[in-house]
């Protein structure tokens, strides 16, 4: 399946003025019996979006009207930690999040955006800063993310550059998927698995029984 | 380098000889390296839209017989009657729990992976039973898409977890896309005195180095503390590296390694085990080798740590103070721990010891395995539970409760007054049913104290096994030195 194409995105943004954001929050581990990958957006960040008897809490970002047009989340450093699920990517895809902007992601968090076509801006501490202050104050402000230019255009006009692997850059602009490029490394991987004297691990082998 | 000198081949780190020797295809400037994976362990809440992938794509698993997969984050821990063992005769479950844990069995059987389901006797946590089946071997690339998969770095092997997607890459490619990480040493110099366990020490690592502190990194421990620990020991501090924001966490293996592994189910044999030793010798740092960064801790200056926020680097000496948000130069900082103590509960400046406990729970892929058992019956032992404290006790896996049992562990516990469960996951993902209510406070030997993390609206302090069964005792924070006088 083709990967979602990220090209150029002007929108406004929410502000989360919060760091170590863990995917816990973002999807909490009890909606994961799912076998999908789609209907977990109404599950984004559900225990600071709901009140324990179900009802939107007023206080959240993502629920206040003024934010309701936003497509970009802008947080605290380090972004996405812990938990390895991807259900936390699908869960704000799901919400209509299309990119992130924070000064750290973590890595694996990171890995699952990029394969699914979710942009991760990685700007200085100081620019998320500034934003999370602005954000609040100004509603109705919007980014611009141009990929091709690797450039995050803030709302006052001044731009700041971003970093993306040369490799997920040339993937999102194009919508092409990773699965479809490691399938077509198959014939190195059988080489690889043919000369087995160039491997330093044993096989596993069979159970005692 | 001058050219005379191009034969002497550059010292590298473990990491950098593991990498190395994994390498498919090298990384290039506009692409990725691809990485063999050697062991790819599954479990049922990250796997079936992989395995759905798979048959929209019409692909087949590449390797089954390097992919394993049990059942454990789902599954039900009350204890079950010889009859109700297996998924089809437990008696009541969620259905969408059963659903999941269904789905992996049809998907293992259509696609030939082997399952260690729920009643077999080789069934538990992911990452407590590749090492005792002796899967987990040094050298090995090992994935799961599970973040606590670094647990079985402690081996010297390379560990980490993936995402879903990345588990249908190595389902049907063996294979990742992979950037080099960069490489940062802990050397842990001096012992850990008694009383203190390697959770305190990966604990007190984390609060140094905070919850990204290693992001971009695998973590290699070195040093004399290290080398002293037991694998057991071992896998709790490589367990909790994805804390610290790690790639993976590596020991290098030695002789506690080997001794291990030895006689392990699907350890080498006869030969093949001589030979598998003499190449897991050179599995380590090689002299001078250069690390991108380096931390050092002394670890005789450790003592029981124990978590007071809603992450794993809030942490602290069990007998100091809540820190004071006030006090943090940073207005980040000032706010992150403001809002952490708000959560908890918690008023700046309070010491935690003595305050009360509702839950205590003892299991997980971090202190799950028999050695943690011993440890907390060791303190429990002629003790009872506290009235109005909850013990859940939940071992790694059915080998770890089965050797328990024959030692007698579980009469301890259950003779203190706490639950004697069967294996998996449990509360500290909560999944399965296994939950703190809305404002309880535990002590778990889990790994993770994020809001909701062991229920919505439950509150976690991250300790050792020693400190969960003194505060089960105490019915609120203790140090666990004080029931471990005679000993010390």
């Amino acid at each position: 399946m083709p990967c979602r194409e990220f090209r150029s995105l002007t929108a406004a943004f929410a502000p989360l003025p919060t760091e170590n954001v863990d995917t816990d929050q973002i999807i909490p581990a009890r909606f994961l019996t799912t076998t999908r990958r789609t209907g977990l957006g109404r599950h984004a960040f559900h225990d600071w979006r709901y009140r324990v008897d179900g009802s939107p809490n007023p206080g959240f970002v993502l629920n206040d009207p003024r934010f309701s047009d936003a497509r970009i989340l802008v947080a605290g450093r380090n972004f996405g930690c812990g938990s390895s699920r991807e259900h936390a990517v699908w869960a704000l895809l799901g919400a209509g999040i299309e990119a992130v902007v924070s000064s750290q992601f973590a890595d694996i968090f990171r890995g699952n955006a990029l394969g699914n076509g979710l942009l991760p801006v990685e700007v200085p501490d100081a620019i998320v800063s500034e934003l999370l202050a602005t954000g609040d104050a100004i509603p109705d402000q919007t980014l611009t993310i141009d990929l091709e230019a690797q450039r995050l255009t803030l709302p006052d006009g001044r731009s700041v550059s971003f970093p993306i692997a040369p490799f997920a850059k040339h993937r999102l602009l194009n919508g092409l998927d990773e699965f479809d490029f490691l399938l077509q490394a198959l014939p190195d991987i059988e080489a690889y698995e043919e000369n087995g004297s160039t491997r330093a691990i044993s096989t596993i082998t069979s159970e005692v029984p | 380098m001058m050219g005379g000198r191009q034969s002497i081949p550059m010292p590298r780190t473990l990491f950098e000889k593991l990498w190395e020797a994994h390498v498919v295809r090298a990384e290039t400037d506009a692409t990725p390296a691809v990485i063999h994976v050697d062991l790819h362990l599954v479990h049922e809440v990250t796997s079936a839209q992989a395995f759905a992938e798979l048959r929209e794509r019409g692909l087949p698993v590449r390797c089954p017989d390097r992919t394993i997969a049990t059942m454990d984050h789902s599954t039900p821990t009350a204890p079950r009657r010889a009859h109700e063992r297996t998924l089809a005769t437990l008696p009541v479950m969620p259905a969408d729990a059963r659903a999941q844990l269904e789905q992996l069995a049809v998907n293992c059987e259509a696609f030939g992976v082997p399952l260690y389901p729920l009643g077999d006797a080789r069934q538990g946590i992911v990452h407590v039973i590749g090492p005792e089946l002796g899967l987990t071997q040094p050298g090995m690339t090992i994935v799961c898409g599970d973040s606590h998969t670094s647990t079985h770095g402690a081996f010297g092997a390379l560990a980490f977890g993936i995402g879903t997607s990345q588990v249908a890459h190595v389902l049907a490619t063996q294979c990742l896309l992979q950037t080099r990480p960069r490489t940062m040493e802990v050397q842990v110099d001096g012992r850990l005195a008694p009383g203190v366990t390697a959770k305190d020490l990966i604990l007190a690592i984390i609060a140094r180095i905070g919850v990204g502190g290693a992001t971009g990194h695998v973590i290699e421990y070195r040093g004399e503390a290290i080398r002293a620990l037991s694998m057991e020991e071992r896998m709790t501090v490589c367990n909790m590296s994805i804390e610290a924001g790690a790639r993976a966490g590596l020991v290098a293996p030695d002789e506690t390694t080997f001794a291990y592994l030895r006689g392990r189910p699907h350890a080498p044999r006869g030969d093949g085990w001589d030979a598998a030793v003499a190449r897991w010798r050179d599995l380590r740092t090689d002299e001078s080798a250069p690390f991108d960064a380096t931390v050092t801790l002394d670890a005789s200056a450790v003592t029981p740590m124990i978590t007071y926020g809603t992450n794993p680097g809030m942490g602290m000496a069990i007998t100091d103070r809540v820190p004071d948000p006030a006090l943090q130069p940073a207005d980040s900082d000032r706010e992150m721990l403001g809002k952490a103590l708000r959560y908890m509960g918690l008023t700046p400046g309070q010491p935690l010891l003595g305050t009360p406990v509702d839950v205590v729970f003892l299991g997980s892929c971090t202190n799950a395995r028999l050695s943690d058992l011993r440890a907390a019956a060791r303190v429990l032992a002629r003790h009872r539970v506290a009235d109005g404290v909850r013990m859940l006790v939940v071992p790694g896996s059915q080998q770890v409760k089965r050797a328990a049992e024959a030692e007698g562990l579980d009469r301890i516990f259950v003779r203190a007054g706490a639950e004697w469960r069967e294996a998996g996951c449990s509360m500290c993902i909560g999944m399965n049913g296994d939950q703190l209510r809305p404002g309880q406070l535990a002590v778990s030997t889990s790994n993770r104290n994020f809001e909701g993390r062991q229920g919505a609206g439950g509150r976690t302090l991250l300790a050792s096994p020693l400190t969960a069964a003194a505060a089960a005792i105490a019915g609120a924070v203790a140090d666990p030195r004080r029931y471990l006088g005679a000993e010390t």
